[in-house]
């Protein structure tokens, strides 16, 4: 079975504006404010419309972000918030 | 209904019927400069709790397109309270054309100071103290945010004045026009303030916001610079209608958040609070 690959929530579908440290989200499909800091606007941003495996995502922000070893649970817990939000789709 | 009084406030209509005659008559009374509305927006009613509560121990009950099921009647003697806090009700769960924000609002020169906070933190008391020293009295219930233009509207509906808060607006405003004092209400002594003539004949130009305070009553003086994000759920906390505005709401209130400075300010006196204001409206 091939690995489930995350994909951020198309651009039409959100509003954003950024509040200093804070990114507020707007989703239009359920009418729901996010207000979301980092890494949840980092890793929207890697997913993009291409979308990573979960694999992939962590790979790439501990690369980016200089991240210590032992965060990849909390980051796939904010993934699976993102999932969970409507923000990032899984499929 | 057996009596009936119809106001305009800023840009909204109401309609108020009753089943007695001593609400209607002091609304008559206070809002006497205000225009009627072509078409009101809101309804409320003002009705007897049982058909022979209208002459025995009469109880008012607010009603209207709005309602919530939980609230308690009040005496006949408080039926201009009943009145007024049936109208708030109707924007606060009704308004749907402008954001509403639980905020007092003054205008200097086409621009516009919002104060919001909870009861007692003093939103009320600064507009009206402020609205006698050159500024003019937009609202200091709701401030009305047009989702379109970003601009104020004006919401001068009567002030509403609690406990300690009557008798320093009565000394600094000795020629004003007060409505009854109504004592032992739900939120304790209450007067109305009649805005002044110039802020009701003004009340259809809508400005540009420029400054929101937060002041909180009770502390030594203090200013806090307030970042966006604060500001942001703060707002949507003071907002009685931003998740039913949707999009619109999410552009309005993140429009005016980064449009505008933020300030709490903590103040031990209502001279305190009008000095920090002008020094902060004079660093803009």
């Amino acid at each position: 079975m091939p690995d489930t690959i995350y994909r951020a929530a198309a651009p039409d579908t959100v509003r954003t504006a950024e509040l200093d440290a804070f990114t507020a989200i707007y989703h239009r499909a359920s009418g729901i404010t996010h207000l979301v800091t980092s890494p949840a606007p980092e890793i929207l941003a890697m997913l993009g419309g291409g979308g990573l495996t979960r694999a992939a995502l962590l790979a790439r922000l501990a690369a980016d972000f200089d991240l210590p070893d032992g965060d990849e649970g909390a980051l796939a817990a904010r993934l699976d918030e993102l999932v969970a939000a409507g923000l990032v789709s899984a499929s | 209904m057996r009596h009936v009084f119809s106001v305009r406030v800023g840009p909204v209509g109401f309609r108020v019927g009753s089943d007695w005659r001593a609400p209607i008559a002091q609304l008559e009374t206070l809002y006497a400069g205000y225009p009627k509305p072509e078409v009101p927006d809101f309804s409320v009613r003002l009705f007897a709790a049982r058909p022979w509560r209208r002459f025995l121990r009469p109880s008012v009950m607010i009603g209207g397109d709005f309602v919530l099921p939980e609230a308690a009647p009040l005496p006949l003697a408080q039926g201009l309270l009943a009145a007024e806090m049936g109208m708030n009700l109707q924007m606060a769960l009704g308004q749907r054309r402008y954001l509403l924000l639980h905020a007092s609002a003054v205008e200097r020169d086409g621009r516009v100071l919002l104060m919001t906070g909870h009861s007692g933190s003093g939103k009320s008391t600064l507009a009206a103290l402020l609205s006698r020293r050159g500024w003019r009295l937009m609202g200091d219930e709701f401030a009305l945010i047009d989702p379109e233009t970003g601009l104020a509207h004006a919401f001068p509906r009567l002030v509403s004045l609690k406990n300690a808060a009557i008798a320093v607006v009565q000394a600094a405003a000795s020629n004003a026009r007060f409505g009854p004092l109504l004592a032992e209400t739900p939120k304790g002594a209450i007067r109305h303030l009649v805005p002044d003539a110039d802020a009701v004949a003004a009340m259809d130009r809508p400005a540009t916001p420029a400054l929101l305070l937060f002041p909180s009553y009770g502390h030594a003086a203090a200013v806090r610079e307030v970042p966006e994000s604060e500001v942001f759920v703060r707002l949507t906390q003071a907002s009685t209608n931003y998740v039913a505005l949707g999009e619109r709401g999410f552009s309005a209130l993140t429009g005016l958040v980064k449009a505008i400075p933020a300030r709490a300010i903590d103040y031990p006196d209502t001279e305190s609070a009008v000095a920090q204001v002008d020094a902060l409206w004079g660093g803009l």
